[in-house]
């Protein structure tokens, strides 16, 4: 593996009407953990089903129903820890959290706040070429999703779906690392990205599968340093958590909004009250979440109804064993083996679909006019083609390396490829009989290609007197050329004949 | 640790019991006589001791990831005293 050293993204500062602000950011990430049935029961975790339907009665905290857990969560969450290079614990416990709320039946949610499964990890977040920050991970744990109450169909009334209620959820707690809105931006995207290589978590954020609590603090120069030297919170200022969002952008918004008030209220003589807030998109503000500040003592304790988690290293082993190439490392070896640069790497190793459709494509022709024509061709041409995902290409990376391999053979230019690539993508077939049967063979023939010269400059005299006074208008000759010939002629070989007979 | 009227009261508003004010005295006798008995337990010496979890040296059971339960709203819902098209109908919670 490559040994990359990268230096650490700018912190974002915020100019005060006194001196200039650093953010500090630490976010608690909610996954929602990919499996058939919940955490604790047998029912349903499919997303969009009628009210009430995926519903056990464990889930509906039915009286005497006990919890019995889903081993495959438990697999996903030692996953999941692998994956972000964290040790995995093999005895964790699972907690009740207290508190009373309608689309929580039980009236506590089982968590595990003493004993998580995972413990200390790192994420490796990348703000552009050779700069990446470290965001050290400080634990992960299983834990049931609530349900979901909905306030705007009657007037008077809430509404409660069960449907979500005791779905597994990965909460993966970071470390106060983040030092502005792009970054926490860049993590999430880079934790999702890692999650979805896994298959742990589909990282679907409209539907709520991955959503996250973002807590803000701010301090002057210096004071993350001295936090950072000592690990001592005191040097940082007091932290206020934006809960539950699941846009980057209003992540990014809702940082930026929260970090100026707390810099109005310090500069102001004031002092931040730590407290839990919403961001409030259509103002774009924050706002204090007051009435829950009672319901904040959760008097957690050990659930009673399930016994510790233990677990074997040899089953842990047997994960680790199964992991599939992560992003970093495929990253680094695309730009190894393949000759990217780190921004097409970058680019294709984002999904590891796309990663796989490119890796096809190049070991079936050559790696970087690949990667050219899978980033600038073929992802262009599905955006336009209604946004469609690598999954829906009409063209496969047999037939795209094939084009690729026409090109370099010196069947075909690169302009006709464009053509041939429309046509293949549009009408389907074999690159190479396409090419046959429509004649878009490139002409090296030097004897059609001469006469086809010999025509353009007999026909414009003029031209060739301006072409031999400023030779940088020879092009125009090629262009002719190229034209009359219907794109098929080789560019080198038109360029070095045009060259010749006008004496240059 | 002792508990006064008003912490009775604080865990009653948190486990959202009704309790007369009347009542809270004798209340937060009855939490320090169950303190008392846990601190009577305290007096133990369990130095190097792992807490006990279970009587029986018992595996957490496990089930595999199948779904083997739901498709019931009917039975679900029957003891809510309000539902309507499929949902749990409750006093308006929103903030």
């Amino acid at each position: 593996m490559l040994d990359l050293t990268y230096e650490a993204p700018k912190v974002k500062t915020i100019a005060g009407a006194k001196h200039d602000w650093e953010l500090v950011i630490g976010m608690e990430v909610h996954a929602q953990v990919s499996s058939n049935a919940k955490l604790f029961s047998g029912a349903s975790t499919k997303f969009g089903a009628e009210p009430n339907s995926n519903v056990a009665f464990v889930d509906a905290a039915m009286p005497g129903m006990l919890p019995v857990i889903n081993e495959f969560c438990v697999e996903q969450a030692v996953r999941t820890g692998l994956g972000l290079k964290a040790g995995i614990n093999l005895t964790s416990a699972f907690d009740r959290k207290n508190y009373f709320y309608p689309d929580l039946p039980q009236g506590y949610q089982i968590s595990q706040l003493y004993h998580p499964i995972v413990g200390e990890g790192e994420v490796l977040v990348e703000m552009g070429p050779g700069v990446a920050r470290k965001v050290r991970i400080e634990r992960i744990h299983l834990e049931q999703d609530a349900g979901k109450s909905i306030h705007d169909m009657d007037p008077h009334m809430s509404f409660v779906d069960l449907n979500r209620t005791g779905v597994a959820l990965m909460e993966i707690v970071s470390r106060p690392d983040i030092r502005g809105p792009e970054e926490a931006a860049a993590y999430i995207t880079k934790l999702r990205q890692i999650l979805r290589y896994l298959g742990t978590c589909d990282g679907n954020m409209q539907n709520g599968n991955l959503r996250a609590d973002v807590n803000v603090s701010i301090c002057l120069p210096g004071a993350y340093e001295k936090y950072q030297e000592t690990q001592d919170f005191s040097h940082l200022g007091t932290r206020c958590e934006i809960k539950n969002m699941n846009s980057m952008r209003f992540i990014q918004q809702a940082i930026e909004y929260e970090a100026r008030r707390q810099i109005a209220i310090v500069e102001g003589g004031g002092k931040v009250d730590q407290e839990t807030r919403l961001y409030d998109p259509d103002k774009g503000e924050t706002r204090s979440m007051r009435s829950k500040e009672e319901a904040h003592d959760y008097r957690y304790f050990p659930d009673p109804d399930l016994l510790p988690l233990e677990i074997e290293q040899a089953w842990v082993d047997d994960i680790a064993a199964s992991l599939p190439e992560l992003p970093d490392q495929k990253k680094a070896r695309f730009m190894g083996d393949y000759g990217l640069s780190d921004y097409d790497a970058s680019v294709l190793t984002a999904e590891h679909e796309n990663a796989a459709f490119f890796e096809d494509v190049a070991n079936a022709s050559d790696g970087k006019l690949a990667a050219n024509w899978v980033i600038n061709d073929l992802f262009g041409r599905l955006k336009k083609d209604g946004d469609k995902g690598i999954s829906e290409s009409p063209v496969s990376p047999a037939q795209l390396g094939g084009i690729i391999n026409l090109i370099q053979k010196g069947d075909i230019s690169g302009k006709i490829a464009k053509d041939l690539f429309e046509i293949v993508y549009a009408e389907g077939g074999d690159p190479s009989q396409i090419v046959e049967e429509r004649g878009m063979k490139q002409v090296t023939d030097t004897g059609a290609i001469e006469a086809a010269v010999d025509e353009v400059i007999a026909a414009n005299p003029a031209q060739v007197e301006k072409a031999q006074a400023n030779p940088k208008l020879a092009g125009w000759f090629v262009g002719q050329v190229m034209k009359a010939t219907g794109g098929k002629a080789n560019p080198a070989a038109v360029n070095e004949l045009v060259m010749k007979k006008l004496g240059l | 640790m002792s508990i006064d009227e008003n912490t009775a009261a604080r865990v009653a508003k948190l486990a959202r019991i009704k309790v007369e004010d009347d009542a809270l005295p004798a209340l937060a006798a009855d939490f320090n006589r169950i303190l008392g008995f846990i601190e009577q337990l305290n007096e133990v010496d369990v130095e190097g001791v792992e807490p006990m979890t279970s009587v029986t040296p018992m595996r957490l059971k496990r089930r595999e990831d199948q779904v083997t339960d739901g498709h019931q709203q009917a039975q679900v819902l029957a003891n809510a005293p309000d539902a309507r098209e499929g949902f749990f109908a409750v006093p308006k919670v929103v903030e």
